[in-house]
């Protein structure tokens, strides 16, 4: 419902350094700022990146954030196939998973 | 004439973020061995700045104000946005140049109301490619971009007019300019279905483009092309932009579908000039 407000609060945390010290510092006070619903200021304060992918937070503002939090690309990927299998299909947007959730990745599928 | 190359490659974090992960290391170097001959095709061009036609991924145009066409007007940009681990590029200033940028600007006003911003922060659309084509950051860039992220989108044929009036532009300076235009064609990027590439769509697309085959290009339809070539199929505007503005047939270079860990067919083809 306020997907937009939660890809707003990760595309200034995303790109301004500034935001990125006051989410270190008081994400409380940060998640202030933006008109959210519990279960999305919960996806943030959890760093839920499966669960943000299925509320439908556009790929490259999920993924940039991901790597943000330091989460290595594979992990990231089956952490929204993770959010899919407990949540269910991405709510909104247009990055939803359009296959089964295989790997098209030959170095993943050989980890 | 002041447009002195036009070409296009493809932009991915995965390009330089993930070049240890790939097990095809042979098609891989050759991949950057083509990025590095488009660098030295620019360098011997004689070229005084380097246009980028970009497709950004929420670096600096959100759903707030989202301008459907930018350039950047500034003498000093900034990034990569990314974690510079994650993306394997450092985070850096790179010249600009607003004099220039002004210019191109007022003439492109002419025929498209491009918006103009006096601040840019490059995210990996932009920094992947400047990575090998400018890997001293001696030149002069001028980012451009067009919206591909946040639909409502430009209708390609816009994109088409857009390309015209740069190329207009271009050769209403004095500088020596090269044009390079990054994206993808048919990709799933940043979803499970990362490394997915429609190869077929993908040959089909860059036949057209190396046709020079304006009327091939244009019909393409956004749902069509969301089917069939996932939702980094709409980055195809920069490519299309690159296109109008070279106003000629080209040359494909290189393309493969087989490096998946990058999330897109690696492409690297210039115009005919
Ligand atoms: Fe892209």
């Amino acid at each position: 419902m306020s997907l937009y407000q939660l890809q707003k609060f990760l595309y200034e945390l995303n790109r301004d350094s500034g935001v990125q010290r006051r989410y270190q510092a008081d994400l409380e006070e940060l998640l202030e700022e933006y008109d959210l619903s519990d279960e999305e200021a919960g996806a943030l304060r959890d760093g839920d990146v499966g669960l943000l992918y299925v509320l439908g937070v556009n790929g490259q503002i999920l993924m940039h954030y991901a790597a943000f939090l330091g989460i290595e690309w594979f992990d990231y990927l089956q952490m929204m196939r993770t959010g899919i299998e407990k949540h269910g299909a991405v709510r909104d947007g247009i990055y939803a998973m359009t296959g089964g959730g295989e790997s098209f990745t030959a170095e993943e599928t050989n980890r | 004439m002041s447009l002195v190359y036009a070409g296009v490659c493809s932009h991915a974090p995965g390009i330089t973020g993930r070049a240890n992960l790939v097990e095809n290391t042979a098609l891989r170097d050759e991949f950057y061995e083509h990025l590095e001959a488009m660098r030295t095709d620019i360098a011997d061009a004689g070229a005084e700045a380097l246009v980028v036609i970009a497709a950004e991924h929420f670096a600096n145009f959100f759903m707030n104000n989202m301008p459907a066409y930018c350039i950047g007007m500034s003498d000093k940009y900034y990034g990569p946005i990314e974690d510079p681990q994650w993306l394997g590029i450092e985070k850096r200033d790179i010249p600009g140049n607003a004099d220039l940028s002004r210019r191109l600007t007022i003439e492109v006003m002419n025929t498209i109301d491009v918006a103009y911003a006096e601040e840019w922060k490059f995210d990996h659309g932009i920094m992947v490619p400047l990575n090998f084509l400018t890997p001293n950051y001696d030149m002069p860039i001028v980012p451009v971009n067009i919206n591909c992220q946040g639909p409502p989108l430009t209708p390609l044929p816009r994109a088409w007019k857009f390309g015209e009036a740069l190329r207009r532009a271009c050769d209403s300076v004095d500088e020596k300019i090269a044009l390079v235009a990054t994206g993808g064609i048919s990709h799933w990027p940043a979803t499970p279905d990362s490394g997915k590439i429609n190869e077929p769509w993908d040959r089909d697309f860059l036949d057209r483009l190396m046709r020079h085959d304006k009327a091939a290009l244009l019909d393409y339809d956004d749902v069509q092309t969301y089917a069939d070539a996932g939702q980094g199929g709409f980055e195809i505007r920069t490519f299309i932009a690159a296109a109008a503005a070279a106003g000629v047939p080209g040359t494909l270079q290189f393309y493969t579908a087989e490096l998946p860990i990058f999330a897109v067919g690696c492409t690297v083809a210039k115009f005919d000039l």
